[in-house]
């Protein structure tokens, strides 16, 4: 699955990050494959998603989400 | 001894800025760094007698010079080779951090690391043994509270000590250097290599951190609690709504506005007498006299009489964004500003538009695309200013009586519509570039530092106090000469005047809109150098003399007008017409002059002054011919 469909609460594994405009950014910002990153919450309507990852917050839109792919964690 | 060149470098929100504030206080300069609209700060201070001057490098998250601001980074660290580079971190997220410096350490820059936000790392419970983070990376490291004076000391007395020359990079640095320059002299394509080596960065950084950060008992976190409302489902608008509320219950009513009419008051009153009776006692010519007092103190005065206006927004903004609150803005009206072609990021800037369009547009910087940043430089001035309001209030009051407030909301409306729909076209055109992304870090919610407030306030307000002084002064003294020159000299009638014969002329492209008269075709001039004119230019034109330009006392105002050749002048539809042209045409020359300054574009000035005068003038047309058609 790709971090678009997470909700709040949930905990994810990083497998890869996908060919993106953002790719370099969201790697940079420590996205990278194996970091876990947990869903904090979703704005009003449900996008953008705010994340926690490497003890850090980052909002992020889903549609921009979805070049991560990801694997649920405890 | 030889004056001692420090840098700052490090990622935003680490309290980088608050330790440059601290270090230099008010002996800094700020300019722009060649090129870019990116601000340059040099502060100066001395410490054991040497003299030290202090680069705040812009805050970035690495130096791949993929944006001005990363370029301006390595290229003075690299180019410039200052004494010191201070790379300030903050404590409470060494990870992310840390990642610049592991860039920084692999160009060869040796770095004194700062771990700052010593008390929120405290308070989270991280402990980072700072002597095995110096060994591992072979630099020293010093630990900071960016507030605290003797944490500034300390800073002062590593500068000025020789520490230094006895750094070098560590063996665990100098192995994943060299495993990153195995990486470069592989095959691998440009893509595949650059996140090769990222992975790389993190993979020495995970190790780094896992031996000298310990994490003692997660503490609650604040910044989760108070997000939990102030970002969270359906208190966040209502809240955010609230906060706005506040900003311009400041800023126009409680502390702004006050010294706003007090300085009006003053420059007015007091300011306007004593200098007539000076030039009148050194006898100095008549024309001179008004030129001086119709002309520079009038212009330049009732620009000046904006400036408490400006500082009060830019404090309160200032202080909203260091306490973390504009991060969450961005992130909570970012589903409804994308659906209308902009970014959460621009609601801010955006919103200031109702106040005033100059700190708006200038406010558009921090927006990071290009199409965002354009889009929201060129819609903003359609929305009503507070130098509009009175023309709304005016003609909302004479021809509206019974309906005077729901016809000037129906103008914002109006102005916020062609907002949205002129950033939906722009979007579809002339900025097709890329769709924008939003990546936005949401830092932790902190008391701001007031120097660091007070000295940005002062920075952004500046610039709205040079072009009082220049450009609005040379506009003063142009309308002072049309309003009272024609070609045989200088004339009291001001019907007979340029600006009459101006006012004549540009009535002409009204002629089927209903407001095809000289005097407001001379008002409509004026409003173009600044919309408070707009209603003075009628008062002086229909004989009332002077007429307060104020909303509050619009209904006055209009009583008074009503009973002058305004009230026959205008019919009710073309008086719509009127408004509805004023409400979008042309910005004023000094929020012109900011799309200039700020777009770094003649041709994008030019653009924003004929577009938004095409469409006014078109659905100024449609209003009209629309509501003759209906029968009104």
């Amino acid at each position: 699955m790709t971090l678009r469909e997470g909700t709040s609460g949930q905990r994810f594994i990083i497998r890869s990050v996908a060919e993106s405009p953002l790719k370099n950014r969201l790697m940079t910002m420590g996205l990278v494959p194996g970091t876990t990153v947990t869903v904090l919450r979703s704005a009003p309507l449900g996008d953008p998603m705010a994340l926690r990852v490497r003890s850090y917050h980052l909002a992020l839109r889903r549609d921009d989400a979805a070049s991560i792919e990801v694997e649920a964690t405890a | 001894m030889s004056s001692l060149a420090v840098a700052l470098t490090g990622n935003p929100n680490t309290g980088k800025s608050t330790i440059f504030n601290e270090l230099t206080g008010a002996r800094q300069k700020i300019g722009n760094w060649p090129g870019v609209t990116v601000d340059k700060k040099i502060g100066y201070l001395s410490h054991q007698g040497r003299n030290i001057s202090v680069v705040d490098l812009p805050g970035t998250y690495s130096v791949n010079a993929r944006s001005p601001e990363e370029k301006i980074v390595i290229d003075y660290l690299l180019n410039e080779k200052p004494d010191l580079v201070v790379d300030v971190l903050d404590s409470s997220n060494l990870e992310r951090n840390l990642y610049l410096t592991i860039q920084l350490l692999e160009q060869g820059i040796p770095l004194l690391l700062d771990l700052n936000m010593q008390d929120e790392a405290k308070r989270h419970g991280i402990r980072v043994d700072t002597e095995k983070l110096g060994a591992a990376l072979g630099m020293p490291v010093v630990e900071t509270t960016a507030r605290s004076r003797s944490s500034i000391k300390t800073l002062l007395d590593v500068f000025t000590s020789t520490m230094m020359e006895k750094y070098q990079p560590s063996e665990k640095v100098r192995a994943h250097i060299a495993r990153v320059e195995g990486l470069r002299a592989g095959n691998l394509a440009a893509d595949a290599l650059e996140e090769k080596i990222i992975e790389e960065r993190y993979a020495f950084i995970d190790s780094v951190v896992s031996e000298c950060v310990s994490v003692a008992g997660a503490s609650s976190d604040l910044t989760e609690k108070i997000d939990a409302v102030l970002a969270n489902g359906w208190t966040a608008l209502p809240l955010f709504l609230v906060m706005l509320y506040a900003v311009f219950q400041i800023t126009f009513e409680w502390i702004g506005q006050p010294m706003a009419d007090a300085l009006d008051d003053f420059i007015g009153g007091p300011l306007t007498e004593s200098v007539t009776a000076t030039l009148e006692s050194w006898e100095v010519a008549d024309w001179m006299q008004s030129l001086i007092v119709d002309g520079v103190i009038g212009g330049v005065g009732g620009v000046l009489t904006f400036v408490p206006l400006i500082f009060v927004l830019f404090f309160c903004l200032s202080f909203l964004d260091g306490t973390g609150y504009m991060a969450r803005v961005a992130f909570i009206t970012d589903p409804i500003m994308r659906r209308v072609g902009l970014t959460g990021k621009g609601i801010m800037p955006l919103m200031m538009g109702f106040g005033c369009a100059v700190p708006a547009i200038m406010g558009a910087r921090t927006l990071d695309s290009e199409k965002d940043r354009m889009t929201s430089i060129l819609v903003t001035p359609f929305l009503t200013c507070g130098a509009k309001l009175p023309i709304m209030a005016l003609f909302a009051a004479m021809f509206f009586p019974d309906n005077a407030a729901n016809v000037v909301f129906a103008m914002y409306i109006l102005g916020v519509i062609m907002a949205i729909i002129a950033a939906k076209l722009l979007g579809g055109t002339v900025f097709q570039e890329k769709g924008s992304t939003f990546l936005l870090e949401l830092p932790p919610y902190r008391i701001p530092d007031m120097k660091t407030v007070l000295l940005e306030t002062w920075d952004k307000g500046k610039g709205y106090l040079i072009k009082a002084g220049t450009i609005i002064f040379a506009m003063s003294v142009l309308i002072w000469f049309l309003g009272n020159f024609n070609f045989n000299g200088m004339t009291e009638e001001m019907n007979e005047s340029f600006l009459a014969a101006l006012g004549t002329g540009m009535s002409k492209l009204f002629i089927f809109h209903g407001f095809d008269t000289w005097e407001a075709g001379a008002a409509v001039i004026t409003g173009i150098l600044a919309k408070e004119s707009v209603v003075s230019t009628m008062g002086i034109l229909y004989g009332v003399g002077e007429i307060s330009a104020e909303a509050e006392d619009a209904v006055e105002t209009a009583a008074t007008l009503m009973q002058s050749g305004m009230a026959t002048a205008f019919t009710t539809m073309s008086a719509v017409a009127f408004m509805v042209f004023s409400q979008l045409y042309t910005p004023c020359v000094t929020a012109l002059g900011t799309i200039k300054k700020e777009t770094g574009s003649w041709k994008w000035m030019g653009f924003s002054a004929a577009y938004m005068f095409a469409i006014a003038w078109v659905v100024s047309l449609l209003v009209y011919q629309g509501g003759r058609l209906m029968g009104f």
